[in-house]
């Protein structure tokens, strides 16, 4: 219900209808939903001719009243949110496995999303995003901010490991065997598999398997460390149509499936071509078993195509193409490819030992936002921001309004 | 709901539709070559519609008025300020980026308070006008692109309309950067709102206990009105619905920002009023949504660090999350560098291809003794490289690899940017007919490609040529070059 009129002088039209209506222009009127067409309001045709309804009702009615009707209480227009129906489903994927189900990691779950990300009004999400913390099979090229954090261990893998769950709580770890790089170390398959079991006893979490991006050393190494890690559902991380073209692809894919693991499709910003490895994979692979790395780019240097890309990807995800019905991976990490993570600015930019940590940070939740399930990350101020903000966005009515509420008079 | 319901979104709208309602005499008044061509224009927002003067005429009113009406963003454009300093905020076609161009990119309003010294007292104290330059003078170049703050937030800790009035008269006499008035005490308002006349402020803000007054001073001064209901939809939307009713056309609407806890609060707040108006034909949230990330340092003891951190990150999440204006606290350069990066960056054009042309691109006037250099065709990549080399001056050949669109260090990784495909960019881009030496200088990141490089030349034809190894970012590219450029013979890398 809604009170019009009281000091406020009505307009001639509007005074000319209420004495139509037999009331007084002085008086306040209760007046039913005023926000819908005028012409839905039940006059009795026996008091008012229709060419004076005409004339009060302009042909396309604005919510809003005529300006010389001044309301003097508030009106209310209660909230209503817009409620979409989502036909798709984001597929719930598993990574890692107990010991009765074959494995001896704690395992994660991750997907499962039934509406856009963090849209609780419409639902909130079964799982939690989770991050997965990059540990390298050698010593790499690292920005200051991050090499000071574990220049201690990076030549000693197992403790790299160690360090990221106990110190930083990892639950899931990505183990990069980039030495296994034909243009770097070339380390044969047999070399990659023992640092995996090395890294499998140290930790107890779920690892993900990082190539070196060769497509066939990569095959290679994935197949014999899905042999081995038998039932331990770790993620090669990645595949990709190179391999297919290759002609390595089926092989991975199969090793992955006959020792029940996982897989991570990875394409360059291209839905169609994620579409078409994706179909590919499934050739050999339960479509629960497969993940996908859409690309991230580093904030200021393409994040913008990440984003957009994965929120085009959850939307079509959700109204129905079931090709793109898979969890999503992010390479986070890759935010210190941006210059301004680490360069040496200028002392107006300084403390790099904050805007490096911040740049993940904000690379990362910009992502979180558009949809990305599995996060791999590195500076542990960022991993730590990132799973508190994670953890706050899981629920709602937390807000509380005192809190704010004069906020234009605080000192700060 | 209303006629906003009926109006088609973006998607949508076909030039057809437009088309139908120009005047159709193919006059080229408008400098396209037909009607139907200026209509498709029109659509993606390319011209407008005051272009076409036929259309200005008064027999064409009705279909003028049509026009506009269906070519008008479903987010009300909201202007602060006046002349050559306003700033534009909302004017939003849709709610996902990947729909259309996000219009107006978000301006960022760093707060002064009226508690402030109008000038330093002592070395080091920071005085409302200092504060004031170093908003002014905020600068970054991102590739090319001069990178700025927009607006002060002046804002009344004191309650006093006299000390209000001060500051306000201080910062107009300062700056001339666009203004928001803060505070909920009408006659404080209203006593910025003299001291800012001409200025047409921001006014911060109608609440529910306020909402009358701020409303006669809003239209009494002739400037937008924000409205803060945090945490409650239902008084926002209800005090919309009143203040359009009062008589108000230009709204801001605030939910709160919550940092900590509410941020969920937060976020899905931002996201339904958005959504509601965008996908629901909602006209009452038709309006830009303001932010304030400042709230972060409101009541909380952490270190100033980690409060700066909080801001920043909030910051970046509401311009993802759809607010049209900010009001922040940090002028620290590493918080306020992501946040005005990231608003570039989602404010660009989405169809904007990821790569640029694969070929020889010449800065400067190179000759037969300038460096050669190479990249990778991601359009990030080649944009950085271009605006490191410019900012250099000098003449340089710099050939662009066809990588897919990938930058150096993925397209190394990933095999799109491999010795075979350099040899035969390099082949294929004719410089070895423009230059006399036998130097190509490969990025950083292709370090481990030199030797491999070096062979697959020679495979090409290109015998005896060299690879230098330059620096992992271009930003070293002027130090490279003044420590080994012109290369002297037999020099070993």
């Amino acid at each position: 219900m809604k009170t019009l009129g009281g000091e406020e002088k009505p307009d001639t039209k509007l005074a000319e209808l209420l004495k139509l209506l037999g009331l007084d222009s002085n008086r306040d009127i209760e007046l039913e939903d005023v926000e819908l067409d005028i012409g839905e309001i039940v006059l009795d045709p026996s008091v008012l001719s229709s060419a004076a309804l005409k004339a009060i009702t302009p042909s396309r009615m604005k919510a809003v009243a005529p300006p010389t009707l001044k309301p003097t209480t508030i009106l209310e227009a209660p909230f209503t949110p817009f409620i979409q129906e989502y036909p798709g489903k984001i597929r719930e994927v598993t990574l890692g496995a107990t010991k009765s189900k074959g494995g001896s990691r704690k395992p994660v779950t991750i997907g499962g999303a039934t509406t856009p990300a963090f849209y609780l009004f419409e639902k909130a999400p079964p799982n939690p995003p989770v991050i997965s913390v990059d540990v390298f099979d050698m010593k790499v090229t690292l920005p200051k901010a991050i090499r000071t954090q574990v220049e201690d261990v990076w030549e000693d893998t197992a403790a790299w490991a160690k360090r990221a769950v106990n110190k930083w709580g990892a639950k899931v770890l990505t183990l990069h065997l980039l030495s296994t790089d034909p243009l770097i170390k070339d380390t044969s398959p047999a070399d990659a598999v023992k640092t995996v079991e090395e890294v499998l006893q140290a930790v107890d979490v779920p690892l993900i398997i990082g190539g070196c991006g060769d497509p066939k050393k990569d095959a290679a190494v994935f197949t014999k460390v899905a042999e081995m890690a038998e039932g331990e559902r770790v993620l090669l991380s990645s595949v990709t149509l190179d391999m297919d073209e290759a002609g390595v692809l089926e092989g991975v894919t199969k090793a992955a499936a006959k020792h029940g693991h996982l897989v991570l499709g990875f394409t360059a910003l291209d839905l169609n071509r994620a579409k078409e490895l994706n179909r590919k994979i499934a050739d050999y692979l339960p479509e629960g078993d497969i993940l996908m790395d859409l690309t991230t780019a580093a904030l200021g240097y393409g994040l913008e195509y990440s984003f957009t890309i994965h929120e085009r990807a959850r939307m079509a995800a959700l109204m129905g193409d079931t090709e793109l019905q898979h969890p999503v991976l992010s390479g986070t990490t890759n935010a210190w490819a941006a210059r301004e993570a680490w360069l040496n600015l200028g002392p107006e930019w300084e403390p790099r030992s904050l805007r490096g940590p911040l740049w993940e940070t904000v690379t990362a939740l910009s992502l979180l936002l558009a949809g990305i399930d599995l996060f791999m990350m590195m500076h542990p101020d960022a991993i730590r921001t990132m799973k508190q903000v994670i953890q706050q966005l899981m629920t709602r009515g937390k807000a509380k309004p005192e809190k704010i509420a004069n906020w234009v008079n605080a000192k700060i | 709901m209303t006629e906003r319901q009926i109006k088609r979104g973006i998607k949508e709208l076909s030039p057809i539709d437009v088309y139908m309602l120009l005047p159709r005499t193919n006059c080229k008044e408008c400098g396209e070559t037909n009607c139907m061509a200026f209509a498709a224009k029109l659509v993606n927002r390319e011209v407008s519609l005051e272009q076409c003067p036929p259309l200005l005429k008064k027999e064409n009113e009705k279909a003028y008025n049509q026009l506009q009406e269906i070519l008008a963003p479903v987010i009300k454009e909201i202007t602060i300020g006046t002349g050559e300093h306003a700033v534009k905020i909302g004017g939003k076609l849709v709610m996902y980026r990947h729909e259309f161009t996000y219009h107006n990119p978000v301006p960022i309003a760093l707060d002064v308070t009226d508690e402030m010294p109008l000038h330093a007292r002592f070395s080091g104290e920071e005085a409302i006008v200092d504060r004031v330059k170093k908003v002014e003078n905020f600068l970054y170049n991102y590739i090319g692109r001069d990178l700025k703050l927009d607006m002060i937030n002046i804002r009344s800790t004191s309650n006093d309309p006299t000390t209000f009035k001060k500051a306000v008269e201080e910062v107009t006499k300062t700056t001339n950067l666009p203004l928001i008035l803060c505070t909920f005490d009408p006659s404080v308002m209203e006593a910025g709102l003299i001291a800012a006349s001409g200025r047409k402020p921001l006014i911060y803000a109608a609440t529910k206990d306020n909402w009358k007054e701020m409303a006669d001073l809003a239209l009494m001064y002739s400037c937008p009105l924000a409205i803060f209901a945090p945490n409650d939809l239902n008084l926002l939307r209800s005090l919309a619905k009143t203040l359009i009713e009062y008589g108000i056309k230009d709204l801001v609407l605030d939910p709160g920002t919550f940092p900590n806890e509410g941020v969920s609060d937060t976020l899905n707040n931002f996201t339904m009023v958005r959504r509601n108006a965008c996908k629901g034909g909602d006209e009452l949230l038709g309006f830009p949504l303001i932010g304030t990330p400042i709230t972060a340092w409101v009541g909380e003891k952490d270190s100033k660090e980690m409060l700066a951190w909080k801001e920043a990150y909030v910051a970046s999440m509401l311009m993802s999350r759809y607010a049209d204006v900010l009001i922040m606290r940090s002028l620290d350069g590493w918080v306020q560098l992501p946040t005005v990066i990231w608003r570039f960056n989602i404010y660009t054009d989405p169809r904007k291809p990821v790569s640029v042309d694969a070929q020889l691109y010449a800065f400067g006037k190179p000759d037969e003794m300038s460096p050669v250099m190479l990249t990778t065709n991601y359009a990030l990549t080649y944009f950085t490289v271009e605006s490191d080399l410019k900012s250099f001056g000098g003449d340089y050949y710099l050939i662009v690899v066809d990588t897919e669109g990938i930058s150096v260090e993925s397209a190394v990784a990933g095999r799109y940017l491999t010795a075979e495909k350099i040899a035969e960019a390099v082949k294929s881009s004719g410089v070895a007919e423009k230059v006399k030496h036998k130097y190509l200088i490969l990025p950083g990141m292709a370090a481990r490609l030199s030797g491999e490089t070096e062979d697959e030349l020679n495979n090409v034809g290109l015998s005896g040529w060299r690879v230098i190894v330059g620096p992992r970012d271009s930003s070293g590219i002027a130090k490279l070059l003044k420590e080994k450029w012109p290369p002297k013979e037999g020099e070993e890398e």
